[in-house]
């Protein structure tokens, strides 16, 4: 079995507020590990708390209770080091909704030098790290070009350039394709994707869209603060009605499929694409004409 | 459109002046600045005009663009030539009406002002605006006040908040349109009324633009910190600044228009 | 009967400059009456530059553009009653919101109409119930409220000024799937409940295929395709030749057909999926 690099042991987590009766957990009782290397998609309505658990995992926020292991090791906020703390925060990458938010400089090469400048990496090292985080994303071309000259999609990725260069072991999506148009989400889903297929990068893709969860290895469902589904992206979404009922879209042709097979025609449950889709109504027509020649 | 505005952008390039070290031309810009002032005769003024436009052919900045950069010096320009031709004591009187008279002296001070406000203008502009990143101009001004960090003035604090404030002008124009179109889909009228009436027509601009000026704030930070910023220290950066040889060829080229300008004050009557 | 047209329109962004962009090239378009239509297309395909151009944000560079078969550029100093006429909602439009209280907000276009308080309160309730903010919130401030709230608040403010054609620019971006179905629903209602015309900008063909009783598509700077959702999926290869995605049962039902299956390829709903494969079914 893969290492695990993140485990949620009963965390639970609520906002602060001069109220303590209107205190309501965003997260509740949660528990969850994260294998080494694998792609992770978490889907939850807004409010759900999904953007709070990733906010957890990266030490933005800290929770109200239960433990947090990083790497193996406990999490403790009182005895960690600042430099501990830091070194953390390199290995745990965090990538935003807004692109406009996150990126700093007025040059897209100063950049994505932002993240090692901070970690004091030696200037000639910087250079190297930079032009092989902008290839990844394939933004090389635009490397002496503003930020406010790119499109979304394409800031977006130089965020993602920003975070590779901190050369960490997870990256946290936390909704960063929601302010896109549809070609900028495939290309940022597209850099994900390469990210953990070429380079073994653990991603944790945070999304309300399920069309880029179908493309994860692992579905998680958050809803109220605890986790409602934890399976294969075929698995998780053969659940249409308890996914319908948080809020959520399935695949059409899954739910298309499951209809059908409730009014008593046996076609296959875990369909996600529109070929498997086609092939298993296909393979059960044909089936069903050969028996009826017979 | 608001956007359209180029003061103060950056116009990538690969000349002469684009490759210099930002502090030496952080320094030849006051320089420069200097030797406008000290221009006292007709060929200096000449020659540093020739220079000036020199500077703007090397730098592969379009005229036009530089032009387009004075536009806002247009009621400067009229302010200052009118108050030095009406209200300079001269002796030589061109023209008279009621209390009012253009002398000689008048008119050249208010021309050669004029001038040096033009030349100040479009040569800072090319040196420090259009050739130079804005991030390699605050990294320069970091790095020439960088002595200044030994006896605890917060230079690095001060260099990020320019490069922040000079990454999100263009963000915030932008915004700022955006709002502006809003709230003018929802009848908003920003033109009639009196002044009252006008400034009170902005606070439907000004409060979404504070509010998400905030926001962005805070997320900004965020996404900095999340990036193991922790303020100056321990940094290191990817371009290190060395000084070349075009460097010390920009210095020489300055220091013998220094040489000129004195020289021709000395061997040509001052305009004045 | 057209509620709007576009005849002969181009718009070409910062002319004689270094950045001038053509952004619609003499394009002409007719809006039906008291219908939702919906434009898609991809960013930078002019839909945005459209709705501008429609209550008059934009003047055209040429051409023609008309609302209620009357030129809106006539009379160039009464434009600012084409946009009452013409009502636009921006995309993110709850980053425009500014007053104290969430009535103030809705009632802010009805107030700029020089319309007399009883009015306004009526209006203010009207738009406000077609939204679904209930009366509780009125006095509350809207940066209090969730995202969702927030982004009805600053519809309502513009259907309060009771606009013949309503416009909106991607009004279910960034909202998850139950926001979405809430606003892009209530906009339908809207529509029937005051008898005008809607037009809806998107990216989503999904959305487009449940909501809107003709689609737009534009590419390039011009109309490339106009029709009732089933014409326009109907012809999902040329979508596809534009990069637009055709809803998953239409791609599914298309591959059917290629191989040899009798089957409807018009198709876009899951409904409309199930009946043709059961019927396929029942006949084999």
């Amino acid at each position: 079995m893969a290492e695990i690099v993140i485990k949620a042991e009963d965390i639970s987590f609520s906002y602060e507020s001069d109220h303590p009766a209107d205190q309501i957990p965003v997260l509740n009782h949660l528990n969850l590990e994260i294998e080494k290397g694998s792609f992770v998609a978490v889907l939850g309505h807004n409010g759900s708390g999904k953007s709070t658990m990733a906010k957890l995992f990266n030490l933005i926020l800290t929770p109200t209770s239960g433990n947090l292991y990083l790497f193996g090791k406990k999490f403790d906020e009182e005895t960690v080091t600042e430099d501990e703390f830091f070194a953390l925060r390199q290995r745990i990458g965090m990538v935003f909704q807004n692109p406009d938010n996150q990126l700093v400089a007025t040059i897209v090469e100063e950049d994505v030098a932002f993240g090692p400048e901070n970690l004091g990496v030696p200037p000639a090292e910087i250079r190297e790290r930079v032009d092989a985080a902008l290839e990844i994303v394939g933004m090389k071309e635009f490397a002496r070009h503003s930020p406010h000259q790119l499109s979304g999609g394409q800031k977006q990725r130089i965020a993602i350039a920003g975070i590779i260069a901190l050369r960490p072991d997870i990256i946290i999506f936390d909704e960063s394709t929601a302010m896109l148009d549809p070609r900028g989400r495939s290309d940022v889903l597209a850099t994900i994707e390469k990210l953990n297929r070429e380079f073994g990068t653990t991603i944790l893709h945070i999304t309300h869209y399920m069309e880029e969860a179908i493309r994860a290895d692992r579905v998680i469902v958050i809803d109220s603060g605890s986790i409602l589904l934890d399976g294969t992206p075929a698995e998780v979404f053969s659940n249409v009605r308890t996914l319908k009922s948080v809020g959520l879209d399935v695949p059409q042709v899954t739910e298309l499929l499951l209809e059908i097979r409730e009014d008593g025609f046996n076609l296959p449950k875990n369909v996600l694409s529109y070929e498997e889709g086609a092939r298993a109504i296909a393979d059960y027509l044909n089936q069903k004409k050969g028996r009826s020649s017979r | 459109m608001l956007k359209d505005i180029t003061l103060g952008q950056y116009f990538p390039g690969n000349s002469l002046l684009h490759k210099l070290d930002p502090r030496m031309k952080l320094l030849l810009a006051i320089c420069y600045i200097v030797l406008i002032f000290l221009a006292k005769s007709a060929p200096a003024y000449a020659l540093i005009l020739l220079f000036t436009v020199l500077i703007v052919a090397v730098s592969g900045v379009s005229f036009g663009v530089v032009l387009r950069s004075l536009k806002p010096l247009f009621f400067v320009l009229i302010f200052t030539t009118l108050i030095n031709v009406f209200w300079s004591n001269g002796t030589t009187v061109l023209w008279t009406w009621g209390p009012f008279a253009i002398t000689r002296e008048g008119l050249i001070r208010a021309v050669t002002m004029a001038i040096r406000i033009v030349l100040l203008m479009a040569s800072t502009s090319v040196i420090l605006m259009y050739t130079t990143s804005p991030i390699s101009l605050t990294d320069g001004i970091e790095r020439l006040l960088s002595p200044l960090a030994k006896i605890g003035v917060p230079v690095h604090t001060f260099a990020m908040m320019m490069t922040m404030a000079l990454r999100f002008i263009p963000t915030l124009l932008e915004e700022t349109q955006k709002i502006i179109n809003a709230q003018k889909a929802r009848g908003a009228d920003f033109d009639s009324g009196n002044l009252i009436d006008k400034a009170k027509a902005l606070i439907p601009i000004l409060i979404p633009l504070l509010i998400s000026q905030f926001r962005r704030a805070e997320e900004l930070a965020t996404a900095m910190e999340c990036r193991c910023y922790r303020g100056g220290g321990g940094r290191t950066r990817m371009t290190v600044l060395r000084f070349a040889l075009r460097d010390f060829f920009a210095a020489l080229a300055v220091a013998a228009l220094l040489a000129g300008i004195i020289l021709l004050n000395l061997y040509f009557p001052a305009l004045l | 009967m057209n509620a709007a047209e576009l005849r002969g329109v181009s718009y070409v962004y910062s002319e004689h400059t270094p950045f001038c962009k053509v952004a619609v090239d003499h394009i002409d378009i007719s809006f039906e009456e008291k219908l939702v239509t919906g434009i898609i297309g991809h960013t930078g395909s002019g839909k945005s530059t459209v709705s501008q151009l429609l209550n008059g944000l934009l003047k055209p560079t040429s051409g023609v553009v008309e609302v209620d078969g009357k030129d809106i550029w006539a009379e160039p100093k009464k434009i600012r009653n084409v946009r009452f006429s013409v009502g636009l909602v921006f995309q993110y439009p709850e980053y425009q919101l500014f007053e104290e209280t969430c009535y103030k907000d809705i009632a802010f276009g009805p107030k700029n109409m020089g319309l007399d308080e009883k009015e306004i309160d009526e209006r203010v309730r009207e738009a406000a119930e077609i939204v679904g903010i209930p009366e509780e919130l009125f006095e509350k401030s809207p940066f209090d409220l969730s995202g969702g709230q927030k982004r009805r608040i600053a519809i309502a403010g513009i259907m309060a000024m009771r606009p013949k054609i309503l416009i909106l620019d991607e009004p279910a971006a960034g909202l998850d799937p139950r926001g979405r179905d809430e606003i892009l629903s209530r906009v339908v209602e809207y529509r029937k409940k005051t008898d005008s015309t809607v037009i809806m900008i998107s990216h989503s063909m999904e959305d487009m295929a449940v909501y809107c009783d003709k689609i737009l598509v534009m590419s390039d700077s011009k109309p490339y395709m106009y029709g009732t959702p089933a014409e326009v999926f109907g012809r999902a290869a040329e979508l596809e030749s534009v990069g637009l995605t055709v809803p998953q049962v239409t791609k599914m039902m298309l591959l059917l057909a290629e191989q040899g299956f009798d089957v409807r390829t018009d198709v876009y709903t899951v409904a409309q999926a199930k009946a043709e494969i059961e019927r396929l079914i029942r006949q084999a």
